[in-house]
């Protein structure tokens, strides 16, 4: 009952989206990447760059990094691009792609209310700020959505030697959201959070909050790019798919990131080239 | 108040400058709900007819279950197509994850119950009615079936509507599905998602004023159609 129904939705879907030859010899790439990336505004610059001088179009998933990862593992993404080092390393080690390419890097930033209860303005030390606020009990929204910068925040914290989740439900409040929501949330609740500086700056709805913690090396955030494993998912379009990891660690790519500014302020540091720098 | 405003002014303003982007969106938006509602309508207004004459033993039980599938959540259904549609999923040789078929599949499967569940609801009262005269005619309920539905044609376009307004307003089915790619499986519902998390509320809130629009057309359109016809059929 329900495969011939399935078959009978399948045979009209298909009917009805069969009427356009444009959009099926299109040539594109799927790339499951991170929620920073697009909502930055990154990609709407750099992506027209990469398919002029190509042809090939690009798809974007906008995701958090475990979820992007999760697509690439079931073979729905060509390319997948995030921002968990750790992540990211088990995932090539258990062979769903890669090799793993460094691209950029920009950082996280600390915002909360203009009050600051928790007095952590102009820290540099993330460990001294994250303690203050666990002893004031002040309001802190965490992603808690296995999200790259959601495995940032709970290192931070295990660093500062600061378990938050005993203060779950009260002042510790995970909502399990995207960067922008969450931004809305701490907005709203005049909560501490840890955002990546990218989302932060083209971010619309800040009402009080601003940037109280930055330039710590702790709070240092790279991204990396694989290409899914075509062994594993034969359908993978790997020539293409390289073709982007290519461009996008070339001058020419790296060029175009470092070129992306909001308000003059460039928010991707480019560094395919370079040894990343230790925490 | 003053977001509120700036909302309206934005929405008239994304409407009178016919920005080609979010003119994409509402396109897109049209063709896969109205194409949704047809696929389901050809399954779920024959079983909804089917079910309004039928007698046979668990006709209850399909009942209860389609009327319960009303309140599906689109998150659920949208994982249910994510799941099949998946490279790794039975389907997944289709290729049809993040496509607006995939979106069109997923927003069929959510409306069906609700068409078939409505459409029950609506003919079951004309065949009380009819029953009889059909019945003398040495109809059986297959026979039925056609007569009903044409004659409750102009009921059915509301049922139909209902599940234009559900297909177009939902969220969760066609994010997960169709990924909310920009330009090729945005719609208006993703869009306002995606907005909302950029916190640019007042663009949200313009092009949700701008859906509402367009739902609104469509029932006028649908309620006028109605009307005229209803006057020819006399």
């Amino acid at each position: 009952m329900f495969t011939t129904l399935r078959r009978t939705f399948l045979a009209a879907a298909i009917a009805a989206t069969a009427s356009r030859p444009a959009a099926a010899q299109e040539r594109f790439i799927t790339v499951a990447s991170t929620t920073s990336t697009e909502q930055s505004g990154l990609f709407g610059h750099i992506l027209p760059i990469f398919t002029r001088e190509t042809g090939i179009a690009v798809r974007v998933i906008a995701l958090g990094t475990g979820q992007a990862l999760d697509v690439g593992r079931r073979g729905d993404a060509d390319v997948v691009f995030v921002h968990d080092r750790a992540a990211e390393e088990r995932f090539v080690a258990e062979g769903f792609g890669g090799p793993r390419r460094h691209v950029m890097y920009n950082d996280f930033v600390i915002t909360g209310p203009a009050a600051d209860p928790a007095r952590i303005a102009g820290l540099r030390d993330t460990n001294q700020a994250l303690r203050r606020i666990a002893e004031a009990r002040a309001p802190f929204i965490s992603r808690g959505d296995r999200s790259g910068t959601h495995a940032a925040e709970l290192r931070l914290w295990q660093m500062a030697g600061v378990d938050p989740t005993t203060g779950r439900g009260q002042w510790y409040r995970e909502v399990g959201q995207g960067m922008g929501p969450a931004l809305n949330t701490a907005a709203a609740q005049g909560a501490y959070i840890l955002t990546d500086r990218g989302t932060w700056l083209s971010f619309r709805n800040r009402q009080d909050q601003r940037i109280l913690v930055e330039g710590d090396t702790r709070l240092f955030n790279q991204y990396g790019v694989m290409l899914v494993n075509p062994q594993r998912h034969p359908h993978v379009k790997a020539a293409d798919g390289q073709r982007f990891i290519d461009w996008i660690v070339s001058p020419a790519g790296q060029a175009a990131i470092a070129d992306y500014k909001i308000n003059g302020e460039q928010l991707f540091f480019p560094n395919a080239t370079q040894p990343e720098p230790t925490s | 108040m003053n977001d509120l405003g700036s909302a309206f002014s934005t929405a008239l303003g994304l409407v009178a400058t016919a920005d080609p982007a979010v003119a994409q969106i509402v396109l897109l938006s049209l063709r896969v709900s109205l194409t949704a509602v047809a696929v389901a309508a050809l399954v779920g207004l024959p079983l909804g007819a089917l079910l309004a004459v039928a007698r046979f033993p668990g006709r209850g039980g399909v009942i209860v279950v389609l009327n319960a599938l009303m309140g599906l959540p689109p998150v659920v259904a949208g994982l249910l197509i994510y799941l099949l549609l998946s490279r790794s999923g039975p389907l997944g040789s289709l290729g049809l994850l993040f496509t607006p078929t995939a979106m069109v599949i997923a927003q069929a499967v959510l409306i069906t119950p609700i068409l078939a569940a409505l459409t029950r609801g609506v003919l079951e009262g004309l065949w009380e009615e009819y029953a009889e005269q059909l019945r003398s005619f040495g109809a059986g309920p297959w026979r039925a079936v056609p007569t009903l539905l044409w004659d409750g044609r102009f009921m059915l376009l509301t049922v139909l509507l209902a599940g234009f307004g559900r297909a177009a307003a939902e969220v969760g089915a066609v994010m997960v599905v169709g990924g909310n790619i920009e330009g090729f499986t945005r719609v208006m519902t993703t869009a306002i998602a995606l907005e909302t998390s950029k916190g640019d509320l007042p663009l949200a809130l313009a092009l949700g004023m701008v859906l509402m629009a367009i739902v609104v057309t469509v029932n006028a359109l649908a309620q006028g159609l109605r009307d005229t016809a209803a006057r020819w059929a006399g």
